[in-house]
């Protein structure tokens, strides 16, 4: 018999309680885990869809939602700007690299996206069949695009106008598919691309040319400054920065997040107080147990840890199987969720998880600290003497 | 083998309770007599290591028992004496054999199932060793209560009361057993009691009377 299995058995003799204070402590711990994991997550796929890219130029309107259609593909873009204005920017000496993009179509919610190589350059794609595209109305798909359409290099496809419906179909001009994206885990995954030409040619542009946006890469941090504050200025496009705008729609959903994050401590701090009262109470009925382990021979100071022991096991058992239960439901989330752009993944341990079994193994010595110092304290003569 | 000295307890009260000198030679069986409130529990509990008096000695195996630092009386009352309580008190969240396996824990001697099982066979009771102590009677209790006093091989077993919550069979049964077991496991054996049954049945001729030195039940309460 040794001291685990003693207080384990102590825990086990009162299952409902075990229970209660187990779950309170697995709940506090998992949307911890869920948050932790979330946040972490969310954030590092944002930056990854965003990097490499210093600054998004468009149509004047809203910056978030620029960010949001033109590097995460998710809202709609703010209108389209003149092909040979953008290309000006191109050569300022203050730009290293300018990806051009053209929005407007879809195919079966994918969005085609009408560029040239840099932006093959700029996320590093690689090829998993066949080759990128050398003529107008060839496409390259993402992988998650071939997976979901069943489609491969050689099928054709007819795209439709807008970013989601499926209705206005432009059924003069067939895609044909001539390769196919490796996994990258980002955006990437989602889009059908192409070259500007085809979108050009869908839509019967004359001589003035369109694009959506463009994403630009600095040469040089002093760019920063001056760049976008020269093109709000003096051009009738606006100028975005990815890591602001991201930052500030963190901020604004920071605040839920918070008081998710609130919620979970105060039911931590709930647990502590539960199994307090659970082992205070345990204690009035065991005085005898403590005074009989007392009689065999165990010391003061055994009877002190093992009280720690048992609000610490509990607290340990709790807070693993709520690390457990985070991951398993943010997986779950991840697994039915409609938001490819930053798919959530349960699989994936974070170091500071760590801190949430400290947490809850300190929770656990606190909540134990005055009923085993009660256990210290306990006078053989006295109880024994009481029958 | 059982040597006291000069003992006094001092109650809250103030009142100071003095008890005579007492020697017991090593295999000896002794009864501890005395009215309730006349306190034999207190000396028991003196005996066991339990209640430091407030003067005098008790030597126990040639251990000045309240000079060892608590860890070490903890320690030597677990493998030295073993105490049997008018209620056995087992652990209810362990099982019979469990009960006893902490009691070898508790005193450091290591595991002995061997033991264990060797003791309970003694008490009839090993069919019951998985058994918890919600589903044992009465009498099966303070078996398993005497089978954990034991487990240890003490040297000096204190038996406090065993019989008072029994009936005459089973009371006298007891005391048999007890004195049995103290002379196989070669233990010495006090047993206190005001109760006449074990008088009558006890065949050792020792007696420790404390009758003259009375306390009130009123004390004995505080």
């Amino acid at each position: 018999m040794n001291a685990f299995r003693i207080s384990w058995k102590n825990l086990k003799a009162n299952p409902l309680t075990l229970v209660l204070n187990l779950l309170l402590v697995a709940f506090g711990t998992g949307m911890l885990a869920m948050l932790l994991l979330g946040v972490s997550q969310v954030g590092d796929r944002l930056r990854d869809n965003a990097r490499g890219v210093d600054l998004v130029v468009g149509a004047k309107g809203s910056p978030l939602q620029l960010i949001l259609s033109s590097i995460y593909f998710i809202d709609f873009p703010t209108g389209n700007i003149s092909e040979d204005e953008a290309r000006l920017l191109t050569a300022n000496p203050m730009v290293k690299k300018a990806v051009p993009l053209a929005l407007g179509d879809n195919y079966a919610g994918f969005r085609i996206v009408g560029t040239d190589t840099g932006y093959v350059g700029l996320h590093s794609l690689e090829l998993a069949a066949g080759h990128f595209w050398t003529k107008a109305f060839e496409i390259v798909i993402g992988a998650e695009v071939a997976e979901a359409q069943n489609l491969k290099a050689g099928d054709r496809i007819y795209g439709s106008h807008g970013l989601s419906s499926e209705e206005d179909i432009h059924d003069d001009h067939a895609y044909t598919v001539v390769g196919v994206l490796k996994k990258r885990g980002n955006v990437a995954d989602n889009l059908v691309l192409t070259g500007l030409e085809s979108i050009w040619e869908m839509h019967g542009a004359g001589g003035q040319r369109e694009i959506t946006s463009m994403l630009l890469q600095y040469r040089s941090r002093m760019a920063m400054v001056t760049l976008p504050a020269m093109i709000n200025r003096s051009t009738n496009m606006q100028a975005a920065s990815p890591a602001k705008e991201s930052g500030r729609l963190f901020a604004l959903i920071g605040v839920g997040v918070d008081a998710v994050r609130w919620f979970a401590v105060a039911l931590m701090l709930l647990a502590g107080v539960s199994i307090f009262v659970s082992l205070y109470n345990s204690l009035r009925q065991r005085v005898y147990d403590l005074a009989v382990m007392r009689v065999m021979g165990a010391s003061r100071g055994v009877m002190l840890g093992m009280i720690l022991l048992e609000g610490t096991l509990l607290t340990t058992f709790g807070s693993l199987a709520g690390i457990l239960l985070g991951h398993g439901a943010l997986h779950a989330i991840g697994y039915w969720q409609h938001s490819p752009q930053a798919r959530l993944d349960g699989l994936v341990f974070l170091p500071e998880e760590g801190w949430l079994l400290v947490a809850g193994l300190l929770i656990g010595l606190v909540a134990a600290l005055l009923p085993a110092i009660q256990a210290y304290r306990t006078d053989i003569s006295e109880t024994m003497s009481k029958i | 083998m059982l040597q006291t000295t000069n003992l006094t307890k001092t109650f809250a009260t103030g009142t100071t309770l003095r008890f005579p000198d007492w020697t017991v030679a090593a295999g000896e069986q002794w009864l501890l007599l005395g009215e309730s409130g006349s306190g034999k529990t207190t000396l028991l509990h003196m005996l066991g290591g339990l209640l430091r008096p407030a003067s005098g000695s008790v030597v126990v195996n040639g251990a000045d028992l309240y000079a060892l630092p608590a860890r070490a009386l903890d320690r030597f009352r677990g493998r030295h004496i073993g105490i049997v309580f008018q209620q056995p008190h087992l652990i209810r969240s362990l099982t019979v054999e469990e009960n006893l396996a902490i009691a070898q824990t508790f005193a450091g001697v290591g595991k002995d199932p061997l033991r264990i099982r060797e003791v309970l066979d003694a008490l009839d009771m090993e069919l019951l060793r998985r058994s918890y102590p919600q589903e044992l009677s009465q009498g099966q209790a303070q078996r398993v209560g005497i089978a954990r006093a034991l487990v240890n091989r003490p040297a000096l077993l204190l038996a406090d009361e065993p019989t008072s919550s029994l009936d005459n069979r089973n009371a006298e049964a007891v005391i048999r057993l007890l004195s049995e077991l103290a002379v196989t496991q070669s233990a010495t054996l006090v047993i206190s009691t005001h109760d006449d049954r074990v008088k009558d049945a006890f065949f050792k001729n020792f007696m420790f009377e404390l009758s003259h030195e009375r306390i009130s039940d009123q004390l004995e309460k505080s």
